[in-house]
């Protein structure tokens, strides 16, 4: 039987894909099971492994975890990646939860229309520009390290590379404002667990599409109209 | 220069309303600065207390703590309130989220168009006694003990509560299948520091009313 962790979610980035990114991160192998369909869904709901009968759920160290927020605090503190004290922790929560909100507008971004896309697009970069890099910016520029907290790598960095690569994915010159993000994105994607993490073939996933789009509905029957911000 | 915690935020529930059960659930005195005017909040931004141009603000140990989360996981690990290893600050960052989610739907009601309104009493309804009240009934009919986890009081059982009297407030008798949420929140009353939350003159603050609603748009609409 196997140890490592094993994700549980569709085949694409949704709510899972910060969870990637953290256990990539620690250089943690996981294992993951897709779900395609309702009848899966049921049957994991039928079992009791849900708690709230939502995913992401992650099977790890005997548990089955769910709440993505309590997934990756636990994977951050195991794995020391959470700071070395209350306060360092403290900072980490807080730079987390900013760029948690700012990939919070990009999330609902694949089930909205045509038209409420463009809308969300502009409110995307918006968002980033004027109130997240800004604050990440300062603090790299104010402490001159090359790390967000503590001068050791964290959740936060992680976090904030995930956030910056997939504001790029709306914008690809986004960080033209921001020179130490610039920096902070290349040092960061240097980081050999991060480097493999960013080729081809891992298990980092795809932009989602209308394939994604049509399973996360199908599966947990959510026909309505998702409505931006 | 006071000592006490600091918190910034409109004189509402909203989401500074959690921080304050969790502060006083710990005993934790603290001060309170109300936002009642757009320009108030504008002076705040503009000399740099709100990280990300949001409240709640606590300031706190020399801190301007922002992020709901941060601030109350800092507290309930300043505390004692979290748990005594990883696995159980993981069950009670659990709980304490699936709370959160269904807290959620009380917060954002009373913004909800007049049309849309029963439709989201309904929700509120459906979720809290099919998807979380279920959870916490089993999670203490299972191991009998007074508290969420690790027989202690920690984080998650001011959570519930809070939510549990937040829930009863819309749905009176919301509670009459959940023998176990029942003794729970009987239990907790009777703990001292919340028993005082709960008298006439503490920080609790009332159910959102028009009052605040419209405070709420004047203070943060564009």
């Amino acid at each position: 039987m196997s140890t490592k962790p094993k994700l549980y979610y569709f085949d694409g980035r949704g709510k899972m894909e910060s969870i990637r990114w953290l256990l990539a991160a620690a250089g943690v192998e996981f294992e993951e099971e897709f779900l395609e369909t309702r009848d899966q869904y049921e049957k994991l709901l039928q079992g009791g492994s849900l708690l709230f009968q939502q995913v992401p759920m992650v099977e790890i160290d005997g548990m089955k975890m769910v709440q993505t927020r309590a997934i990756l605090s636990y994977i951050a503190a195991k794995y020391n990646l959470y700071g070395k004290d209350l306060k360092e922790r403290a900072l980490i929560d807080m730079y987390v939860g900013g760029t948690d909100d700012l990939m919070g507008f990009i999330l609902m971004f694949p089930f909205l229309s045509a038209e409420d896309k463009e809308k969300q697009r502009a409110l995307i970069v918006q968002k980033a520009t004027s109130r997240y890099f800004p604050v990440y910016e300062k603090v790299l520029k104010d402490h001159g390290q090359d790390f967000l907290v503590g001068n050791s790598f964290s959740w936060a960095d992680v976090h904030l590379l995930e956030a910056i690569l997939m504001v790029e994915e709306k914008k690809s010159d986004v960080l033209s404002g921001f020179p130490q993000l610039q920096a902070f994105k290349a040092r960061i994607s240097s980081i050999p667990a991060i480097k493999k993490f960013l080729e081809p073939g891992s298990q980092r996933k795809p932009v989602p599409d209308d394939k994604y789009v049509e399973t996360v509905r199908r599966v947990l029957r959510m026909y309505y109209d998702v409505k931006a911000n | 220069m006071s000592g006490k915690p600091r918190l910034t935020y409109l004189n509402g529930r909203g989401r500074m309303e959690p921080i304050r059960w969790l502060l006083a659930a710990a005993g934790v005195e603290f001060e309170e600065v109300y936002l009642e005017t757009k320009e108030q909040y504008e002076k705040l931004i503009k000399d740099g207390f709100l990280l990300f141009q949001q409240v709640p603000l606590v300031e706190i140990d020399g801190m301007k703590m922002v992020q709901t989360r941060a601030i109350m996981s800092y507290i309930a690990g300043k505390y004692n309130l979290y748990g005594k290893d990883l696995k159980e600050r993981a069950l009670i960052d659990m709980y304490v989220e699936g709370i959160s989610d269904l807290m959620q739907m009380i917060l954002m009601f009373p913004f909800s168009p007049p049309d849309a309104k029963d439709k989201n009493l309904e929700s509120i309804k459906e979720r809290a006694t099919n998807r979380y009240f279920p959870v916490f009934e089993k999670v203490l009919k299972q191991h009998g003990q007074d508290f969420l986890v690790g027989n202690k009081f920690s984080w998650a059982d001011v959570q519930l509560m809070e939510a549990i009297l937040a829930v009863e407030e819309k749905v009176p008798g919301v509670l009459s299948g959940f023998p176990q949420l029942q003794v729970f929140k009987t239990k907790m009353s009777n703990m001292p520091t919340i028993k005082k939350f709960l008298q006439p003159g503490s920080p609790r603050k009332p159910p959102p009313d028009a009052h605040y609603v419209d405070t709420v748009l004047k203070v943060f609409k564009k």
